[in-house]
């Protein structure tokens, strides 16, 4: 972990609720697809913790919804703007074995987070399937970021009006393989009842500190008490306790 | 060249500033960052004699300069901690450490203690009798001073090791229950634990914790700490560690004015890993900067004159 300042360099709003912003700042903890990291904001005593979606060595690249105060703060702040932020946090996912072709589910905040996943297997030469869901076409973003990566795409709505008409569960069809999600807890509590699948499972939490001080996180799993943020956020399908 | 030193019932420590049980889980999350040898000493997670999950979750929630938790002792357990944390904690950590021992009666807080008395790594028990995040136990035991007192009293009898009580500042009167674990035998006295506080989510128009309320932690009480840490100090005659919302070298001195002989510092380990160590490495410059050559001097300063 790291705690250094990075600069906000883009502000682009991608849907009316879900922004994306690129920092530049030092990125050296950052070692895996799945790692988040800690935002300080100002006249916020806790920090906001988000996906880590893209990065290179020097440049950040966080999609953040616009939930409350704090958020919406973020996404309202002009290029330039300094920021604190503690880098690095969490396990991220496990690629050391991963089958030629895995399937990604996203969904609505979590499809930013699965990017940079989707782009360390596209390069490792996998055939990566990307099920992307939103509620309706208005929530839709990064679809060409994935379809310039040589993902194969499959958006999905609730409501069908954009891609098809589905959820996550439906995404399933796709293809019986390796599936890594990223998404509301009720979409990954419904994935995860599929016991027969190899699946690794990025979540979301309230979080005090993020880096495992506090125990404001935590889970129940097989494994005993688990904190989302130091023993997560991803973990194996078929041990949470939902 | 100023002198940070300070001396907690007997135990002397290399400055005053002691990381609050909770905020600092057994260390080694911290020791990862950097060398927390340059801490006074810290006090561990609140530990019950069985292993504890905690309350239900959402259990962190956001204040106006400060943070509310409910996390409810979350621990693995007495045994756990001392067979797998401690030999974790001395290979990182050589000083002597605080063992903050929660319960859910006498008996168990006893039980507790009786183990952490054995660990040569443990300086001091520090009793917690101030959770506010659990039921039946904890504050219960620290809003009234008869069983303050009989707590207080009862674990003192199976220790050796200097017993610090950690008291909640959601009572009437905390100097009468200060005064009631001085006369039951404390050697120090640790204030504050957490505010009772709440929460409540415009969206969903319900609390935001699941526990409905939690302990408000942070700058937001710094000024409410310290108020009662002078009170305290002005009625008892052992030592205070005192904490509440300390996030600076400054906090720190003014507590000590206030009449702390040592400072805890909790959420601002939690929105700043290396709180501690900052406040460490600015402190004799603050010092400097406010004529302090030698710490302890200043302890109580505030009161006369």
């Amino acid at each position: 972990m790291n705690q250094s300042t990075f600069t906000l360099i883009q502000n682009t709003p991608l849907t009316a609720s879900v922004h994306e912003l690129k920092l530049r700042g030092d990125c050296s903890a950052i070692t895996v697809p799945g790692q988040f990291v800690q935002v300080s904001l100002p006249g916020k005593f806790l920090r906001r913790p988000f996906s880590v979606c893209d990065w290179t060595e020097d440049t950040l690249t966080l999609c953040v919804q616009r939930n409350g105060s704090g958020t919406e703060a973020l996404c309202s702040l002009p290029a330039g703007t300094e920021l604190d932020l503690l880098t690095g946090l969490g396990n991220g996912y496990s690629t050391r074995h991963v089958t030629p072709i895995p399937l990604l589910v996203g969904g609505g905040s979590g499809v930013g987070a699965l990017y940079s996943l989707a782009k360390h297997l596209c390069d490792r030469g996998k055939v990566v399937t990307a099920a992307l869901c939103f509620r309706t076409a208005a929530d839709v973003y990064y679809v060409n970021q994935f379809k310039a990566i040589d993902a194969q795409v499959y958006v999905y709505t609730e409501d069908g009006s954009m891609g098809e008409q589905g959820n996550a569960l439906d995404a399933l069809e796709l293809t019986h393989s390796q599936l890594f999600a990223c998404g509301p807890l009720g979409m990954l509590a419904a994935l995860d009842a599929n016991e027969e699948l190899d699946a690794q499972l990025s979540l979301e939490a309230r979080m005090g500190c993020g880096f495992g001080a506090c125990m404001g996180c935590t889970i129940e799993t097989a494994d005993g008490p688990r904190r989302v943020c130091a023993d997560g956020p991803v973990f194996p399908g078929g041990v949470i306790t939902w | 060249m100023v002198n940070t030193n300070v001396t907690l019932c007997g135990l002397e420590l290399a400055n005053p500033v002691i990381p609050a049980s909770g905020t600092f889980g057994y260390g080694l999350e911290f020791a990862k960052l950097y060398d927390i040898n340059c801490l006074g000493s810290f006090s561990c997670k609140g530990t019950t004699l069985e292993p504890r999950f905690g309350n239900p979750t959402p259990r962190i929630a956001e204040g106006n300069a400060g943070m509310l938790n409910s996390v409810g002792l979350q621990n693995p357990g007495v045994d756990a901690v001392i067979a797998e944390e401690f030999p974790k904690l001395a290979q990182v950590f050589r000083k002597p450490i605080l063992a903050n021992v929660c319960g859910f009666s006498v008996e168990e807080y006893v039980a507790v203690a009786r183990k952490f008395d054995a660990c040569d790594q443990v300086g001091w028990l520090e009793l917690n009798i101030s959770c506010p995040n659990v039921h039946g136990g904890g504050m219960g035991f620290g809003t009234s001073c008869d069983s303050a007192a009989e707590v207080t009293a009862a674990v003192k009898a199976v220790t050796k090791k200097p017993l610090i009580v950690k008291l909640t500042p959601n009572v009437t009167d905390i100097v009468s229950i200060a005064k009631a674990c001085e006369e039951a035998g404390a050697d120090a006295i640790s204030l504050i634990n957490t505010v009772l506080a709440m929460r409540i989510d415009l969206k969903t128009r319900k609390p935001v914790l699941r526990n409905i309320t939690g302990g408000l932690s942070g700058p937001a009480v710094f000024p409410l700490a310290l108020r009662m840490v002078w009170q305290v100090y002005e009625a008892v005659q052992i030592p205070i560690l005192g904490l509440g919302g300390v996030s600076t070298s400054e906090d720190v001195i003014e507590m000590m004015l206030s009449g702390a002989t040592a400072v805890g510092v909790g959420a601002a380990n939690l929105r700043d890993p290396f709180a501690c160590k900052r406040i460490i490495e600015q402190l004799p410059a603050v010092m400097e900067r406010y004529g302090i050559t030698d710490l302890k001097s200043i302890i109580g300063g505030a009161h006369h004159g």
